[in-house]
């Protein structure tokens, strides 16, 4: 493996609760200074202090804000920030426990062909349900789920899957499933098009309030989830059979970390597309700084991506103002070369 | 502690084992050898649980194995098997830690009691890994790994320890250390182990017991004296050997006679 004092947890040889804590605390005041100081950023710049002080109370006191002003920081910006925190926190999560469940510090939702599946749920909700809001993650979550079984079908083969052959059975999933989204596509008009292209590549500006809430508490939950078999995953990072003879349910544990991941995913897709790489490159900085306990590596890598998503999306926001990337755009453009350089690394 | 009785295992039709039947007394230690493909892997998996038997019964202190629940099987049986690919890095300390699970309170959740760290420190001085508990385990070399995972299946504190080919790539010294680490566990805390061997001469100096498997089959089951005879062993590899006692400890010797003549 790569350089030695990096990779070692802290330098005492393993991680505790209190360092676990005490990192998570950190990344969430990192977390909550990034909400504060990217709703200030924008075309429209906020002040600090008043900005500050209607934040705090929670918008119940404009603080000096005009109307519009105050309008733009809770009907616009917090929201999508919002918004952006917890699709990154479900991406990075599941894609930590993808990672260690299959053994494979390439496993990502996006190249698993996780993301496509949910987005297919995602586009057949949109296209049939469409007025029933909350068909939509749960039609993402049933995607992500048959894709992610699909692909590990696919993958295992009398040895066990290599991180290559998994790879490539989420390349092959994922192309099928562009195929769908293409024929789906077709179906709708003109007009709608465009925004569904947008939103493939990752869109975190068109999110209603009830999803903004459901995709939150499935973020909390899935979370809390992944982080309670987080022990189980340390071993089964090391070989099923071994996980197996030291008394981990293998098979409850394989079929929880799916469930609570397609979860994740799903309703991150529902509500924002598919935001790619998110789930490899956060947690990999947070194994390459922390070690690979996933009793931190999970939820250090939920506060992780929640502020990987926040910076990733200002920054799609306002590079070319007045107009707007996909922030899917600005996390593939970190994560690609960064999967690249892994994959080398593998060899 | 363990026993069997008219074990069979069959991967689909094809039957490997056929008809095992032994038992374990605890402080004992037994040897099982054979050729490759005999199922000696085969035969250590399925008493772990780990491959379901196709008739037969597995008694664990007294019960069915098919009675205890997972964390329940290990907490008695310890399984030190080949070496997994590593894909992650992982420290000796965390990777040893593992061998505690089974103990958690919670089922998956929680964190080591300091009772895992004392127990976790005291394996780590007997394997001499202490010094190099930080370190991570990509790192170290072929024989620190083996005394790793040999120390994770001692964290376990199972009185049965199931050992496939521990001894295999180490050096002379290191073969000894780790035999001599399992067979002290049996002596002084009546603990039991089955070893996987083709090191014939070593399973007749620490093995109180050894089983000979030919093709599923049982060829012989006694103290090393009463099995290694130089006509079983002709039979089982095909060799001639050669048989006598050591001169040092008593035990029987094996020098293979290979007769190194094309013509």
């Amino acid at each position: 493996m790569s350089a030695a004092p990096l990779t070692n947890p802290l330098l005492t040889g393993r991680v505790t609760f209190r360092q676990t804590l005490f990192v998570c605390a950190v990344l969430s005041f990192a977390v909550l200074t990034a909400v504060f100081l990217m709703s200030l950023i924008g075309s429209e710049q906020l002040p600090i202090g008043p900005s500050l002080c209607a934040l705090v109370s929670g918008g119940q006191n404009p603080c000096g804000l005009t109307a519009e002003q105050f309008s733009i920081l809770f009907q616009i910006r917090l929201p999508r920030i919002l918004l952006a925190a917890t699709v990154g926190a479900s991406l990075a999560a599941a894609g930590a426990s993808y990672q260690a469940l299959l053994r494979n510090p390439l496993a990502e939702p996006y190249l698993l062909g996780v993301s496509n599946g949910a987005a297919v749920g995602t586009m057949i909700a949109l296209v049939f349900l469409g007025s029933w809001e909350l068909s939509r993650p749960l039609l993402a979550f049933s995607g992500a789920l048959a894709a992610t079984l699909v692909v590990y079908r696919l993958a295992s083969g009398r040895a066990g899957a290599t991180p290559e052959r998994l790879i490539l059975a989420g390349v092959i999933v994922t192309t099928f499933l562009s195929s769908v989204i293409v024929f789906v596509t077709t179906l709708l008009d003109a007009t709608r098009i465009r925004s569904f292209t947008f939103w493939l590549l990752g869109d975190l500006s068109g999110a209603s309030v009830s999803l903004l809430t459901v995709a939150i508490a499935i973020a909390l939950a899935g979370t809390a989830v992944l982080a309670l078999h987080a022990r189980s995953l340390n071993l089964l990072m090391l070989g099923e059979r071994d996980a197996f003879d030291l008394g981990v349910e293998v098979s409850r544990v394989r079929v929880m970390v799916f469930l609570a991941a397609g979860l994740l995913v799903g309703s991150s897709v529902a509500s924002s597309g598919s935001v790619g790489y998110v789930g490899l490159v956060v947690p990999h900085l947070v194994r390459l700084s922390l070690g690979s306990d996933n009793r931190m590596t999970i939820p250090a890598a939920a506060l992780g991506g929640a502020l990987f998503v926040i910076v990733a999306d200002t920054v799609a926001r306002t590079i070319i103002a007045p107009r707007e990337l996909p922030v899917g755009a600005i996390t593939a453009l970190v994560g690609a070369p960064l999967f690249i350089y892994l994959l080398r690394r593998g060899r | 502690m363990l026993r069997v009785k008219d074990l069979s295992v069959a991967y689909g039709t094809r039957t490997v084992l056929e008809n095992v039947t032994l038992q374990l007394l605890p402080g004992s230690c037994l040897a099982i050898v054979g050729p490759n493909g005999a199922g000696k892997s085969t035969l250590l998996k399925t008493l772990n649980g780990s491959l379901k038997p196709l008739r037969g019964e597995i008694e664990l202190e007294g019960k069915s194995i098919q009675h205890y629940r997972r964390r329940q099987i290990s907490r008695r049986i310890a399984v030190v098997a080949q070496e997994a690919e590593l894909r992650f890095p992982v420290t000796v300390l965390e990777f040893v830690l593992g061998g505690r699970y089974a103990w958690a309170s919670t089922s998956a959740w929680g964190w080591e009691t300091e009772h895992d760290l004392e127990i976790a420190s005291e394996v780590l001085r007997e394997t001499e890994l202490l010094d190099l508990q930080g370190r991570l385990l990509g790192e170290l070399s072929g024989g620190e790994r083996q005394r790793c995972l040999l120390a994770r299946a001692l964290v376990t504190e199972a009185p049965l320890l199931l050992l496939d080919e521990p001894t295999a790539n180490l050096d002379l010294a290191h073969q000894a250390a780790i035999l001599s680490l399992v067979r002290g566990r049996c002596d002084r805390r009546n603990a039991a182990a089955i070893v996987i061997t083709h090191d014939l001469n070593l399973a007749a100096q620490f093995a109180d017991l050894v089983l000979v498997l030919m093709q599923g089959t049982t060829m012989a089951l006694g103290g090393p004296a009463a099995v290694f005879t130089d006509k079983l062993l002709k039979q089982v590899f095909e060799v001639d050997v050669l048989v006598d006692a050591h001169p040092v400890t008593g035990v029987p010797r094996l020098t293979p006679v290979h007769r190194m003549n094309p013509s």
